[in-house]
């Protein structure tokens, strides 16, 4: 292994098509019209000098390092500004070019610390290689001012700015710009006084940077360097793999140190981030040998009781004994489990075979749950298939994009930063949220209409934009009448046609007006192409499902779908929620949403997996905390979520869980469900395990293991050692052999296999035999039902059965920050803390008025659930009459305030419509204290445990 | 009426607003019965055939025919 370094070509590939031939040098050379010199140079291994180009940001020509001549040209142009030519015979070396490149390295030089010996850049600094390239062997000028005396920042937790080493090349800015999409950088001042500026010359933590790295990653010096290699020097080796945050599935190098990481770098290979990152991927990955960890597996018979740190042999033993005296007692059926979303696909594929084959029975879930499974039912009736159409890439061919129920740049950043790319170039934009999310206005865009709906009623705004697409002309039937199930189609428009949808109806129901919605629905269809993106904003409602057949219904009837830069697009929350669903997490479906009592699919299972398998759905979460209540669930195998923070209308499932006789939570840390449970067996982060994940453009990438386990396993071979003490044998050696499994058996997977995913970098699925390199876009020529069309449903809007009362006047949203992390679990054990390190309510500023409220005040929220406290931000990012909170802390107890409200197909959770109170309090809520006191016997508990173990 | 009763009847008849859209009830009442076998374990079907069978207070009247078709 070796730290083997991308390769950096200068400029970025020029996308044209026609090419273009000439000579570097002497050899010939054939690249794309529209590509740089330097980067025509470096394809065939001529690197040019160069400090101010790098390749993930346009040429600035200001170094004047890469300086060639061309043959019959004039002067000496930079070779990153200068577009290759047909016949062109460009020089790159000769004595002037020599000569004018020292002079230039002289002046860098002269004003810049000579301590390359100490320096943290020291074996990875593109000045100091400049330097040895041009031959620099005196700097002839003593300067009488100089930089070399600029205090550093190191107001970032992960990187230092030295001014004193900065040489303004403008790579972070431009990388800032046109990377990351901030513009939080710039160059302040002019001539000997330019420096580089974080916003109006203020320290970074100060500054709008959203710490995601871009900058770091494109500074050729020391001046903006990561604090971890400032602390351990230059890694030594790297390994590709995938973040395990959000769901797009960024690609890094984990750059190594023997087993230590020393940081994660974005890759620049990776298709769905190139080379771009956020401040979760790229530095929030301490968590992963926080003291925290919990590395010995532990039993104990109660919840009362201190816990036993055990061996392995026994803590599975154990375990299988408690869920087969479960079963003898109470009925096959009394037990389940629950996949992860942020565990691999493999991991995943293998606890669900566990429930249906060892535990026999299907009561399986996994936590989409509480977040797509409207996704996966809406899209699965509508399309014929459980996921996005899209690849990310697609969103620049997009000349409309409308977000609904979506925040990118907090929940899917680097998403983010490539759609507001594509914004800055001059594509539209709608936001349908009930908050100004950023995109609504951020630098150089803003969205052109912000329909800021009252929450709960998404179904009433898709159905008055459809209805203005249809009365108004706008549809594109001759897609819909070739690609659609016609009969469905004219059901449809002739019930959306009806008044009842018509925008003028849906402004009294969604607050808002009607012409902004037919100028939306305009817009919209009217594009070559149009592309919706949407996230929990839709899904988390009552008639989430509703929402999602909705937007799916307007896709097709304005035949945005099946191309390039159109697509209906669910931006998935956790990083492996798309794969969990695909691999049967489901307690109605088998891997590749096949359902249990599909004959051909059940006995294809049973052969294979050599097991007697029930024909009945399952339990799903919510279902197994009722069943738990009335007896007849008792025993729950958890791999790597926490339900007990996670889940709305909390009380009801501490209670569920209470009432449980086994609780087995295989995870890192002692989380909030760990603290209910009788069983702990040590999970393994990312960093500790082969496998893959499939990010929300069903993209299957690989993890790969870069250290070894901390416990000891993989997660894969703990539910192998569970399942083999169950009586169900399985004997892998390694997940490809699981993965293969998973091919035999999946249709849309059968072309998958490790070597092949090595081979490719990723592959989207379907991945088969008519696309044996995958599948970027889905529903090209046809749609995945089993006749081809796609279905048109009718939706009605319900009204959400959570009303506002005098007693309850505010509907509270819920949501996620950029620098936070779901439930916390991972980011709160990071330095991202620094960012966000309590949870606050959002509070418009005429309802704060009402109640006397100030900001930073602790204020009660009351509903029908509970009550809980949080201080106050008095905002006008959200409208009056609606509150909004994060969930990233648990004594925060937002979810003790959520209702049982939920999807009316899948019981995905209402989070994001809780009728509320909102009042002035000086103390915690009644819930707080006792969670307080419960959370600190169990911790007391667990130290207990631990000193005797 | 137990909590898991009352969660179920909730459930069913939010079940039955969505298939309430169709015009034709006989395709509701298939779509709100299909949707229910196909996604529901035995013993919540079993308790809310029960409950139906029982009283059926508080279904709606498309769901009070799709539950008697349930099995």
């Amino acid at each position: 292994m070796s730290i083997n370094k991308e390769k950096d070509f200068g400029t970025p590939a020029s996308p044209a098509t026609t090419m273009v031939n000439l000579e570097i040098d002497g050899f010939k050379v054939t690249v794309p019209a529209g590509t740089s010199i330097m980067r025509a140079a470096s394809s065939i291994g001529i690197d040019i000098p160069k400090l101010c180009a790098t390749d993930s940001i346009e040429p600035f020509g200001s170094c004047r390092l890469c300086l060639v001549q061309i043959e019959g040209g004039r002067g000496m142009p930079a070779s990153c500004t200068t577009p290759v030519a047909e016949g062109q015979k460009v020089i790159t070396q000769n004595p002037r070019l020599a000569e004018v490149r020292r002079g230039v390295m002289e002046l860098y030089i002269s004003d810049h610390p000579l301590d390359c010996l100490t320096c943290s850049a020291n074996g990875d600094c593109e000045l100091q290689d400049m330097a040895g390239a041009v031959g620099l062997r005196e700097v002839r000028y003593n300067p009488v001012e100089t930089h070399l005396n600029a205090v550093k920042d190191t107001s970032n937790p992960y990187f230092t700015f030295d001014p004193s080493k900065c040489i303004v090349c403008s790579r972070c800015v431009r990388a800032c710009e046109e990377t990351q999409g901030t513009f939080a950088l710039t160059i302040d001042g002019r001539g000997f006084d330019s420096k580089v500026s974080p916003s109006q010359n203020q320290p970074f933590m100060e500054s709008e940077c959203v710490s995601c790295g871009a900058c770091v990653q494109a500074c050729p010096t020391a001046t903006l360097m990561e604090k971890s290699v400032i602390d351990n020097g230059q890694p030594e080796h790297a390994i590709v793999t995938t973040c395990a945050y959000c769901g797009v599935g960024c690609s890094f190098r984990a750059e190594m140190k023997g087993e230590q990481v020393i940081r994660m770098v974005p890759h620049k290979d990776g298709k769905a981030n190139h080379g771009h990152s956020c401040v979760k991927g790229r530095f929030a990955f301490g968590y992963a040998t926080h003291k925290d960890r919990i590395t010995k597996p532990m039993i104990r018979a109660s919840i009362k009781d201190a816990w036993q740190e055990v061996t392995w042999e026994e803590a599975i033993n154990h375990a299988a004994s408690e869920l087969k005296r479960i079963q003898a007692k109470y009925g096959k059926d009394s037990i389940g489990g629950i996949t992860s979303s942020r565990c691999t696909n493999e991991e995943t594929y293998l606890v669900q075979k566990l429930i249906r084959a060892g535990f026999g029975n299907n009561n399986v879930d996994t936590c989409a749950r509480v977040c797509h499974s409207p996704t996966g039912y809406g899209l699965k009736q509508t399309f014929g298939e459980s996921s996005g159409t899209q690849n990310f890439d697609s969103v620049m061919k997009a000349d409309v994009i409308m977000v609904i129920g979506a925040n990118p740049t907090d929940g899917h950043p680097v998403f983010g930063s490539q759609m507001k790319k594509r914004l800055r170039q001059g594509a539209k934009l709608i936001v349908v949220d009930p908050r100004e999310i950023d995109l609504v206005k951020t630098p150089h865009v803003q969205a052109q209409h912000h329909l800021k709906l009252r929450p709960s009623t998404n179904v009433a705004l898709i159905n008055a934009l459809a209805h203005v697409v249809v009365t108004e002309n706008l549809t594109d039937d001759a897609f819909a009448n070739e690609r659609c199930d016609v009969a469905s189609y004219n059901k449809w428009k002739a019930f959306i046609a009806d008044p009842r949808h018509a925008p003028e109806a849906a402004e009294s129901i969604t607050g808002v007006p009607a012409a902004e919605i037919r100028a939306a629905a305009r817009l919209y269809a009217s594009a070559n192409n149009g592309a919706i993106y949407y996230g929990l904003g839709v899904t988390e409602h009552s008639q989430g499902s509703t929402t999602v057949i909705g937007i799916a219904n307007l896709a097709m009837a304005t035949g945005n779908l099946g191309r390039d830069g159109v697509g209906v697009n669910p931006l998935r929350g956790q990083n492996n929620v798309q794969g969990s669903c695909d691999m049967g997490s489901f307690p109605h479906e088998f891997p590749g949403y096949r359902h249990v009592s599909d004959t051909e699919t059940h006995e294809l299972f049973t052969s294979a997996w050599n097991a007697k398998l029930s024909l009945e759905p399952g339990l799903r979460i919510p279902n197994m905390f009722d069943s738990a209540m009335d007896k007849s669930f008792l025993g729950l195998y958890v791999e790597g979520e926490d339900i007990a923070q996670s889940d709305p209308d909390i009380q009801h499932v501490h209670a569920a869980l209470r009432a449980m006789e086994c609780v087995i939570v295989q995870d890192l840390f002692l989380n909030e469900t760990a603290k209910f449970a009788h069983v702990f067996l040590p999970g393994a982060s990312f960093l500790e395990k082969d496998g893959t994940f499939t990010n929300a453009e069903r993209r299957i990438s690989p993890v790969r293991k870069v250290m070894r386990p901390l416990a000891g396993y993989q997660d894969w071979e703990v539910t192998q050692l569970l399942s083999n003490a169950m009586g169900y044998p399985m004997d892998y050696q390694h997940p490809s052999e699981i993965m293969d499994e998973i091919a035999s058996l999946t249709p849309t997977f059968t072309g998958v296999s490790y070597k092949k995913i090595d081979e490719l970098g990723s592959i989207q699925w379907p991945c088969n035999d008519e696309a044996p390199e995958g599948t970027p876009i889905m529903h090209e020529h046809e749609f995945m039902r089993d006749n081809g069309k796609g279905l048109f449903m009718l939706t009605d809007y319900v009204a959400t059965h959570e009303r506002i009362t005098q007693m309850f006047p505010l509907i509270l949203t819920t949501g996620r920050i950029l620098s936070q992390y779901n439930v916390g679990v991972q980011t709160r054990r990071t330095e991202n803390v620094a960012w966000h390190s309590e949870d606050r309510l959002e509070i418009h500023p005429h309802d704060a008025e009402d109640r006397g409220i100030n900001n930073d005040d602790w204020v009660g929220i009351k509903s029908r659930a509970g009550e809980t406290v949080l201080r106050a931000l008095v905002s006008g990012r959200v409208q009056p009459g609606v509150v909004y909170t994060t969930f990233h802390f648990p004594e925060s107890g937002a979810n003790v305030i959520t209702t049982d409200n939920s999807d009316w197909a899948t019981n995905c959770p209402e989070y994001k419509v809780t009728a509320v109170q909102v009042t002035k309090v000086s103390q915690p809520s009644k819930w707080q204290e006792s969670y307080q006191n419960f959370s600190e016997t169990q911790l007391d508990l667990l130290a207990q445990g631990m000193s005797h173990g | 009426m137990t909590m898991k009763t009352d969660r179920l009847i909730k459930m069913t008849n939010d079940i039955s607003d969505f298939f309430n859209a169709e015009p034709d009830k006989e395709i509701a009442a298939e779509g709100v019965k299909s949707h229910i076998m196909r996604v529901w374990e035995p013993r919540m079907r079993l308790a809310i055939i029960a409950y139906s069978q029982e009283s059926g207070e508080g279904l709606s009247e498309l769901a009070k025919v799709a539950v008697a078709r349930l099995k």
